[in-house]
């Protein structure tokens, strides 16, 4: 019983951090001047899709323990089928010029009255994020049925050879019609379609981050949701010891295969999120050091916790997009502190590329010195709980002893 | 016949030219504890897990309650590398993956602890349940299963109650002590609801106290669970005192069997085991 009664203070716990940053993306969109502070509005978009995908990484590499590094695939072929059914009829020609129109003869905010009215752009993108995921999903499927017989490392290069194989075949020319060959699919919604307007096309509210929060943290959820089910445990199981699993009855083909779709399912909304984020879905784009980017955010994070990947992700996008970008930047100084200098004194070392060296030696001393990632294999409502106990000692009296003991072994 | 819960026909296991099993042949009637023993290398476990689906026997049949659960003739390349008898006697092919196996009723524990280290006590018995369970993953996400849920939860619950590991349900299972750990491992089996439950060296590693507990322990599981237990042990202490038949494997035949008294007294046997045929006399 008292599992159960842990698991709802948690889901409490989890359900006021997830309204108070829905609530926080509104307020900072709708506060912070859009034109000083872009920067800063990209990293929590950018932050919020990337947190999505590290989640369904996270289920695959570290809640069922297979080592896949197929994400960027599952991200293209996301992003592809969401771009492909949100572009409007009227668009397509522009989008396809150069293959003469494409083989998709509809748009799905289109079907539900176009998406400049509330109904088509809600509908038409969710559907759209949907059939993202579905498509993804049943690749995997497919995917999964020789890769999955195999183990570790060499699951990690299948699927690796996947993900580069589809990148090329969607840049293949022949294609064109419907991936509109290595040219870049635009014109589709994005979140800042989101944006309330009025009669004259002034701005009245900002939603974009709002949206992206709320899309990602809808399936983040669900996510949690799986992984503290009965079919989560299984994984978990898997993840424990493959021989024992199958002792104790699980299907070990199916559960990893079902693994396997389910976080392509949510890699692909991903995708589709992140072509929305970057206004234009492009195959070059997903490349292998993107699926590298979202591993270092599930390591980062934690392995085995989604707290931690969704906290990883937005550090890591923060500190490699706007953290450290003036590394990247060559830097004279004319003054410092105030008082003026003879000559100017160009900073040593700083140069276009500079950053990335800089940010690998970050990463390098955060592993050192968080082994297990940030939150290990914790969850947040785990570490309140605990730094919760730990104030609770910190200041209860030594004189008094009164107090209700037997509480600590949380 | 119908009381045999488990009956293996002549199985041999061969690895390449190495035959671990040849040609063994035992049965296992309901609510009996036998004990399966044998010298290092005697293939043992290979036999325990050609009955639970891990390897598939190069011949040999085996059945529970009746039902054919692995049959196999050699096929292939093993037809002309083939040392054992009988390859005709078999006719067909039978194979499970271990999962179904152990859902239609064996349930076993490890030679080597394999518990779920990094989860709880309680969720390593949790786990067991989850092969009998209805629900299918959406149902699961969307918590339309809480009736389930909840009796899966209190089923597992009961099981660590009646075993004296309620107490310990929310510790992480790696972090038990060793006996504690082995006795998990089979409470987490029970939990599986078999009809028949193998154990691999039970007491392997366990002090003369602990093995006395775990004698106590298996007989009461026995007599709680209505359980037929067939085990390999290294002690013969546990073996001599618990067991009701006792077979004698060495290079994988069958050299002797019968009740531990006909078993001790069996020169072969003193032969296996000690090497030397002169001491049979003490």
């Amino acid at each position: 019983m008292i599992a159960q009664k842990k698991n709802k203070t948690g889901l409490f716990i989890a359900l006021v951090v997830a309204a108070a940053l829905l609530i926080l993306a509104i307020v900072l969109e709708n506060t912070l001047d859009p034109i000083k502070n872009t920067i800063f509005f990209t990293v929590l978009k950018k932050g919020a899709v990337y947190a999505l995908v590290a989640c369904s990484m996270n289920l695959l590499n570290g809640f069922t323990g297979l080592f896949s590094l197929g994400q960027a695939g599952f991200m293209l072929l996301g992003a592809y089928t969401y771009a492909t059914l949100t572009i409007p009829m009227s668009a397509k020609d522009s989008v396809y010029y150069l293959y003469g129109g494409t083989v998709f003869r509809f748009s799905l905010p289109d079907l539900f009255g176009g998406a400049d009215k509330p109904l088509g752009l809600i509908l038409g993108v969710l559907l759209a994020l949907v059939c993202a995921g579905i498509v993804a999903a049943a690749v995997a499927w497919l995917i999964g049925l020789p890769v999955l017989r195999l183990k570790s490392d060499y699951l990690a290069i299948a699927t690796l050879g996947f993900a580069e194989i589809i990148r090329a075949v969607f840049q293949w020319d022949k294609l064109g019609p419907v991936t509109n060959g290595a040219n870049a699919l635009k014109s589709f919604p994005t979140f800042s379609s989101f944006n309330l307007k009025n009669a004259s096309g002034e701005v009245t509210l900002r939603l974009s981050i709002f949206v992206a929060f709320l899309l990602a943290a809808i399936c983040i959820a669900l996510i949690l949701l799986l992984i503290n089910s009965s079919y989560g445990r299984a994984f978990k199981a898997i993840r424990e010891d493959e021989v024992a699993a199958e002792a104790m009855g699980i299907n070990l083909a199916k559960h990893k295969r079902l693994s396997f779709c389910i976080s392509s399912f949510f890699a692909g909304v991903g995708g589709g999120m992140f072509a929305m984020f970057a206004n234009q879905a492009q195959a070059r784009n997903f490349t292998t050091a993107m699926t590298y980017e979202i591993l270092l955010i599930v390591v980062i994070g934690g392995i085995g916790s989604i707290s931690g990947s969704c906290l990883a992700s937005f550090l890591y996008v923060a500190a490699s997009e706007w953290w450290l970008r003036f590394l990247d930047k060559e830097t004279t100084l004319t003054h410092i502190f105030g008082f003026d200098l003879d000559q100017p004194f160009k900073v040593p070392l700083l140069r276009n590329g500079f950053r990335m060296v800089v940010f690998s030696v970050v990463i390098m001393i955060v592993v050192l010195f968080f082994r297990r990632g940030l939150m290990g294999d914790k969850e947040l409502p785990d570490v309140l709980r605990r730094f919760g106990a730990f104030c609770k000692r910190l200041f209860r009296r030594p004189a008094k002893k009164t107090g209700k003991g037997g509480e600590d072994n949380g | 016949m119908a009381d045999t819960v488990l009956r293996l026909e002549n199985i041999t296991m061969q690895f390449g030219g190495v035959v671990a099993v040849n040609d063994l042949s035992l049965h296992v009637d309901r609510g009996e504890i036998v004990a399966l023993i044998g010298p290092n290398g005697a293939g043992k476990t290979t036999a325990f897990n050609c009955v639970t689906g891990v390897y598939e026997p190069t011949n040999g049949r085996v059945t529970l309650l009746g039902e054919t659960i692995v049959e196999n003739h050699p096929q292939g390349k093993m037809k002309t590398q083939y040392l054992g008898q009988d390859p005709d006697k078999f006719p067909h092919v039978v194979a499970h993956t271990p999962d179904v196996i152990t859902q239609k009723g064996i349930a076993r524990t490890f030679q080597n602890i394999r518990l779920f280290g990094a989860l709880t006590v309680f969720e390593n018995v949790l786990i067991a349940k989850h092969m009998r369970a209805k629900q299918n993953f959406l149902s699961a996400t969307f918590r339309l299963n809480r009736a389930e849920e909840k009796r899966m939860r209190e089923e597992a619950a009961a099981l660590l109650a009646e075993q004296d590991l309620y107490q310990f349900k929310d510790e992480v299972a790696s972090s038990l002590p060793y006996g504690l750990q082995r006795r998990l491992e089979i409470a987490r089996a029970l939990a599986a609801g078999p009809k028949l439950l193998l154990l691999d060296e039970p007491a392997a590693g366990m002090n003369p106290q602990e093995t006395q507990e775990l004698t106590d322990f298996i007989r009461k599981i026995r007599a709680e669970y209505g359980l037929t237990v067939f085990m390999i042990e290294h002690h013969m202490d546990l073996v001599m005192q618990i067991s009701d038949r006792i077979y004698v494997l060495d290079f994988g035949k069958l050299i002797a069997k019968g009740t531990p008294q006909e078993v001790q007294n069996d020169p072969r046997v003193i032969e296996a085991y000690l090497g030397v045929a002169d001491d049979a006399e003490n």
